[in-house]
């Protein structure tokens, strides 16, 4: 048993970076297919339809740690090659990120009238220059508040990879908390880093919201 | 791959999946007391209270459910109060979801707006009567699809009870594991049986709020 000391502190904010990193990983492959699965949602084709609200249910309907849990033991029985934690791990937080963007997104182009098409199609707009130019603007504005909400449940989620063994944040707090036995103090740290990553993003999310609801 | 293994283990299965339902059910209605009495708090006039309230809902709400149950497990008995896993992990999940529960209340009754509450008034209504025939029901029904699917998500979330050996579905998840060796086909059943369990409560959501909610809506 050692006491707290400055290199427990360092060792917590040297954990942060792998929470960042989840989430930069997490953001870069989902929100692509977030887009995918938000405009399949909006297809004209019933079976895609059909098929994307299904992968959209499947996903929120299983807790994040059984999608991790399921990964990062079957990626080796799916592919018959043994992957690296970190790409398991990515695997299902992508998963997750795109199935509930997906759905937030999905959401923000409804929003926007029919009307609104039929405008850009009686411009001579294709059907891809009035998403781009006259749909998605109107609904990135109304989705950005819930998706910023996301991105503090991404960062929350993130926590879940300590339970893999991934040396994040959570991780390091056991860690440390382990090896100092003052769970008092290190897990109020960890909260406490947690809390400063989230709130910002937390107020930011809620004055979004404010100046869309005043401007309409 | 291969799944037979498990069918000698359907019993924990089932004690697991128990388990998590009770979970579930005693962090969702002492959620939701917690929610109604912060909702109440927020609209009251004591304005130390409605501070105690906000920072309640930001702490809880900002910080993960897993470090909150670590918190209340393994932070707790330093105080002096050691409570064991399955209570610890009942008291940090409603809390967590007390926190989210006074957000979605409040939010239904603000929908509510003051015009309504005036002509009740001058109808001669009482503060209560007002409350309980103007306010109420469509609160409800407009807060109605955000607790249910926040249920939803506290029936995912009881699986982090496990991090603390809470005897549900997931802890059953890594006994079994470490009886058959097993990894991936042990936790595909899990995921089949928590996806199995999340889509009937929608169902009965659905059901539910089709037949409470049936007059019509406004437009």
């Amino acid at each position: 048993m050692r006491s707290f000391s400055l290199i427990d502190l360092v060792s917590l904010f040297a954990a942060l970076r792998w929470t960042v990193v989840l989430v930069v990983l997490a953001l870069a492959f989902g929100a692509p297919l977030a887009l995918g699965l938000a405009m399949g949602r909006i297809s004209r084709f019933a079976g895609l339809r059909w098929a994307m609200a299904g992968i959209i249910q499947v996903v929120q309907s299983v807790p994040l740690l059984g999608l991790l849990f399921f990964f990062y033991f079957g990626m080796p029985v799916f592919l018959g090659i043994h992957v690296p934690a970190l790409v398991a791990v990515t695997v299902a937080y992508t998963l997750y990120t795109a199935a509930f963007l997906g759905e937030i997104w999905r959401g923000g182009l409804e929003a926007v009238k029919l009307a609104q098409w039929e405008a850009g199609s009686c411009l001579g707009l294709s059907l891809w220059q009035q998403f781009r130019h006259i749909i998605a603007p109107q609904a990135l504005r109304l989705s950005l508040p819930p998706t910023v909400g996301f991105l503090v449940q991404l960062i929350k989620g993130t926590s879940l990879a300590s339970i893999l063994g991934f040396v994040e944040l959570a991780r390091a707090g056991q860690v440390v908390s382990a090896a100092t036995f003052q769970p008092l103090l290190t897990y109020a740290l960890v909260a406490a880093i947690y809390f400063a990553l989230c709130l910002p993003l937390t107020l930011w999310s809620r004055s979004l919201e404010a100046r869309l609801d005043g401007s309409r | 791959m291969n799944f037979l293994p498990l069918w000698r283990y359907q019993n924990q299965l089932i004690d697991g999946a128990i388990v998590t339902l009770e979970l579930t059910v005693i962090a969702a209605l002492f959620g939701l007391l917690i929610g109604i009495a912060g909702a109440v708090a927020l609209k009251g006039r004591i304005k130390s209270l409605r501070w105690l309230v906000r920072g309640y809902i930001e702490l809880f709400r900002n910080t993960p459910s897993l470090i909150q149950i670590f918190i209340v497990f393994f932070v707790l008995p330093t105080f002096g109060l050691k409570l064991p896993a399955f209570e610890a992990a009942s008291v940090a999940l409603s809390l967590y979801f007390g926190a989210y529960s006074v957000e979605i209340i409040r939010s239904g009754l603000d929908s509510i707006p003051n015009s309504q509450v005036e002509a009740g008034h001058c109808l001669g209504l009482s503060g209560w009567q007002v409350f309980r025939h103007i306010v109420l029901p469509p609160a409800l029904r407009n807060a109605y699809p955000a607790v249910t699917s926040q249920f939803v998500l506290l029936l995912l979330g009881t699986s982090l009870a496990s991090q603390v050996a809470a005897d549900e579905l997931f802890h059953v998840a890594g006994f079994i594991e470490s009886r058959t060796y097993r990894s991936f086909e042990v936790y595909a059943v899990i995921c089949v049986v928590y996806f199995a369990m999340a889509m009937s409560f929608k169902a009965l959501f659905a059901l539910v709020g089709a037949a409470a909610f049936r007059w019509p809506r406004r437009r």
